[in-house]
């Protein structure tokens, strides 16, 4: 007898309006790509939240490590010149 | 020895610095520390939270080839997916902490966990139906909207999902209600009958009163639970009781009576006897609810099955063409 399988986990991405960004809305379980993207469908776009899905297998999922975060994004931190309000601009120039 | 008293040192920091995240209200993610405690709690709890919304399709189910009309049957349909959704929506978030939904029904059909006391009770006619939808759900959303605000980022975002879909189940149970309420005499008496039986159970859904409740001391310090037990029993009694006056329903607790200094309505006693025997296995449909369970668990395994093998064909094919 072959073993019961719950089939596998796939990570559902959804686009509320054309041109908005794919936000992760949860995750489904099927055995390919067609059953993912339509569990997904019936599971999250019930009234019409989206209008493009995006489904991807759990496991090709790699995240970055909370424990790790303060040396991953440490980066960012100490580059404020990387933002436009660490400039002095001549008083008086307009739509800069 | 000194191995001990290191690992219990770095236990106590974990602890300390998982407890100053909660704190500063920040949500605790997948992969984030946390104590054992906790994470056993949300298993616990978002397990038994979507069980309850599978098991609950059943008692509406019993209703969908009697509904009055097309409307009421399309509704009911609606709703029923609805339920079946939100179970889903737990599951996988109930997954995140590390528990296959394999096991999650294994422990399901064991009984090592439970689902809510409330679909223990039969659906005996159709203004069972409304008082599901006003009473039952409405109980629900009280607990649901207090969880959104849970620490678990996971449960929090299945919260604010379903709070959005089950204000419709709640309006159109009470759409039920007000129509037969304006009918006919037998109509009348039948949804009395039907608020009757439902208005007890409705509020043993909140739980055992906070002096008796055996989960709430770490689940309040650590922002899984916002509020008590008694305090969302109190918020759901406050606005059901109106609701009931608008469309002639009698409350059945003659103790029922607004008190004016504490600003909210006073509730006679609960029987907490009937609560008792009712989760521990002797409600009226416990068995039936299980065994249905089971019964249609096992005869779907062929479809999983079928799944399984045609993926397996068509990645076979894949690797030869």
């Amino acid at each position: 007898m072959a073993t019961d399988s719950q089939l596998a986990m796939w990570e559902v991405f959804m686009q509320s309006k054309p041109g908005a960004n794919y936000i992760h809305a949860g995750c489904v379980h099927a055995s390919d790509k067609k059953m993912a993207l339509q569990n997904a469908r019936d599971t999250y776009t019930r009234r019409g939240e989206g209008t493009s899905i995006w489904v991807v297998p759990s496991d090709a999922i790699v995240a970055s490590n909370p424990e790790d975060d303060d040396m991953f994004f440490d980066p960012a931190n100490d580059k404020v010149y990387r933002l436009p309000t660490f400039y002095v601009m001549p008083e008086g120039a307009k739509a800069i | 020895m000194e191995l001990m008293e290191k690992a219990g040192k770095i236990h106590e920091e974990l602890l300390k610095s998982f407890e100053a995240k909660i704190e500063r209200g920040d949500a605790i993610e997948p992969r984030d520390k946390m104590p054992d405690a906790y994470r056993k709690h949300l298993i616990r709890q978002m397990s038994q939270h979507a069980h309850s919304e599978v098991i609950g399709m059943q008692p509406e189910g019993n209703w969908i080839t009697r509904a009055p009309s097309l409307r009421a049957k399309q509704i009911l349909l609606a709703k029923i997916q609805d339920e079946g959704g939100h179970g889903l929506y737990l599951y996988s978030a109930a997954e995140t902490l590390g528990i296959s939904r394999a096991e999650m029904i294994e422990q399901l059909h064991s009984g090592k966990a439970k689902y809510s006391n409330i679909f223990n009770y039969p659906s005996l006619t159709w203004a069972d139906i409304g008082a599901i939808g006003w009473l039952v759900d409405g109980a629900a959303i009280v607990n649901q909207v207090s969880l959104q605000r849970t620490s678990y980022g996971p449960y929090s975002r299945a919260m604010v999902r379903i709070c959005k879909e089950e204000s419709f189940h709640q309006r159109q149970g009470y759409e039920i209600m007000a129509k037969m309420m304006k009918g006919t005499k037998d109509q009348q008496e039948m949804a009395q009958d039907a608020m009757n039986r439902w208005w007890w159970p409705s509020l043993m859904m909140f739980g055992p009163h906070d002096s008796e409740s055996p989960h709430t001391g770490d689940a309040v310090k650590w922002k899984i639970k916002r509020h008590s037990n008694d305090e969302l029993r109190q918020k759901f009694i406050d606005k059901t009781v109106q609701q009931a006056e608008v469309i002639g329903l009698t409350i059945p607790d003659k103790d029922l009576k607004w008190n004016e200094s504490r600003g909210c309505y006073d509730h006679g006693p609960i029987n907490w006897d009937e609560f008792y025997r009712v989760i521990g296995g002797h409600g009226q449909c416990n068995k039936q609810r299980m065994a249905h369970h089971i019964k249609v668990h096992n005869e779907g395994a062929w479809v999983r099955e079928a799944a399984e093998a045609y993926r397996l064909k068509k990645e076979k094919q894949l690797l030869h063409s």
